[in-house]
């Protein structure tokens, strides 16, 4: 019985993929104890507290209180993987034409409601795509931005005599450290979306990640 | 994206290569797994910090895994390679700066080890003679007013005005070319309870003073009175207030937050 197969993601692209994962785990982790110390995000509305960043149950759930020093140790020596690896990546993704299936293009847009439409199970028919649908065009592609960002950010906090000129970039010092815990809680809400969207996609796409290509069994057609 | 038809044969391979990819991706989990908690189970408090190593006099604590605390030095290195320690901040109009500075911290302000009427800064020099200077004696030297934005290591930040002398100007008057020829700077409370240890460039950087005004006024209490230090490239944490004692050496000074895990350099 003949098979196709699928090969979707190249092995650098795996490899990256999975040194980013804990690189990034530990930088959200130790930025959750460097943000303890000075906890005073909220989001507000007409007076009342909606979210709290973050109460204390989470604090104690995640065993954050009173770790500055170790979050800022941690995230100033891991900060090293997060960005060689992802200057690499994006090398890469550049050099080896990767980007093409990458970067959202002029349709992306458009279709990546119909994306959205499709994955809630409004719309029946999922737009045809190659490596990436739209929605993931530009989702992959924003994740990106958004690490380019909290590199720029984050330099402009930690470093915020030297690289004036950045953190006036981002609106100064205290704007500058908003816009790094904002990127980090957009991290978060891709993570979830990223592992539904795994479990929903099944075990070939999950493969592929790993292993590099699908296997997809061709069912025999005698009629 | 390629994609091929293949037969029963080549199925198999392609089966074999997946299951290849996926031990190397349990053992890279096994060993990824390991190494955390190799890091993280290394001691932190142990005598580590040899003189001979890092340079370090504190013997008593690291505060945080050395392999961290290596790479917090490797950062240093870097980055005081490629930036310029004497580089300005910024500084604002007087009228732009907080009327009631934020107070954090009391270590070093026991009363019961310093008396207004007799304090005298002590300034040990290379030749293991002490100076004392009064602080009548500093209030003849040059003043400077410094308004800039004073960063707490916890992530506050104010904007914040201090008067007082440059540190590199108190070196100067007072013929300390000697010291000032060696790399760090050591600082502390009379009680001894707070000190902090200081690169030479930051020390010697044009805002860095020795500070005994605050918003025009002579410095509250609990704001280090008589004389603190106001190094504008460092976080709050090297700011030593009451000043007892200044000395030099070319080995790092005990720093009181960094035996507790920060950063020593925790410059900007």
């Amino acid at each position: 019985m003949p098979a196709k197969i699928i090969h979707k993601h190249k092995l650098a692209t795996r490899w990256m993929h999975w040194i980013n994962f804990p690189a990034l785990t530990i930088m959200i982790w130790s930025g959750m104890l460097i943000y303890w110390a000075n906890d005073v995000y909220e989001i507000k509305i007409g007076g009342y507290t909606i979210i709290k960043f973050f109460p204390d149950w989470f604090y104690k759930f995640f065993h954050i209180p009173y770790k500055l020093a170790e979050g800022m140790g941690f995230h100033f020596a891991f900060m090293w993987l997060f960005m060689i690896n992802g200057l690499f990546y994006i090398i890469y993704t550049f050099a080896s034409g990767e980007w093409k299936y990458l970067l959202p293009d002029k349709k992306s847009f458009k279709e990546s409601w119909l994306v959205v439409l499709h994955d809630l199970g409004i719309r029946k028919q999922a737009p045809e795509q190659l490596k990436y649908n739209a929605a993931q065009r530009i989702a992959y592609s924003a994740i990106i931005i958004m690490g380019i960002g909290s590199v720029i950010t984050g330099f402009a906090i930690y470093k915020p005599v030297q690289v004036s000129w950045l953190t006036a970039i981002c609106g100064g010092y205290e704007a500058a450290r908003a816009e790094h815990f904002i990127l980090t809680v957009g991290y978060v809400l891709f993570f979830l979306i990223h592992v539904i969207q795994v479990i929903k996609a099944g075990w070939n796409n999950f493969r592929a990640m790993i292993a590099g290509f699908e296997i997809i069994k061709e069912k025999e057609n005698h009629n | 994206m390629q994609e091929v038809i293949v037969d029963d044969k080549k199925l198999k391979s392609y089966k074999q290569k997946s299951l290849f990819a996926f031990s190397v991706f349990f053992i890279m989990i096994i060993i990824a797994i390991i190494s955390w908690r190799w890091l993280i189970n290394q001691p932190v408090k142990a005598d580590v910090l040899s003189v001979n190593k890092e340079g370090f006099n504190a013997k008593e604590s690291n505060g945080i895994q050395q392999p961290i605390r290596n790479v917090l030095s490797v950062n240093e290195k870097i980055f005081s390679s490629i930036f310029n320690k004497q580089k300005l901040v910024k500084e604002y109009p007087k009228n732009m700066a907080v009327k009631t500075p934020r107070v954090n911290g009391d270590v070093g302000l026991d009363e019961d080890f310093f008396d207004a009427a007799t304090w005298k800064l002590q300034v040990v020099k290379t030749t293991g003679d002490t100076l004392f200077v009064s602080l009548d004696d500093i209030k003849k030297l040059p003043k400077i007013d410094v308004v800039y934005n004073f960063k707490c290591i916890e992530g506050w930040s104010q904007i914040t005005w201090w008067s007082g002398v440059r540190f590199s100007d108190f070196l100067q008057h007072y013929n300390l070319t000697n010291e000032a020829q060696l790399k760090y700077v050591g600082m502390k409370t009379p009680d001894e309870e707070y000190y902090v240890g200081i690169d030479m460039p930051s020390a010697i950087q044009a805002q860095t003073i020795l500070c005994y005004e605050m918003n025009g006024k002579p410095l509250p209490m609990n704001q280090g009175y008589p004389l603190r230090l106001i190094i504008p490239v460092k976080y709050g944490v090297k700011h030593i207030k009451r000043i007892g004692t200044i000395s030099f050496a070319n080995n790092k000074p005990a720093d009181y937050w960094a035996e507790r895990g920060y950063d020593y350099y925790t410059g900007h």
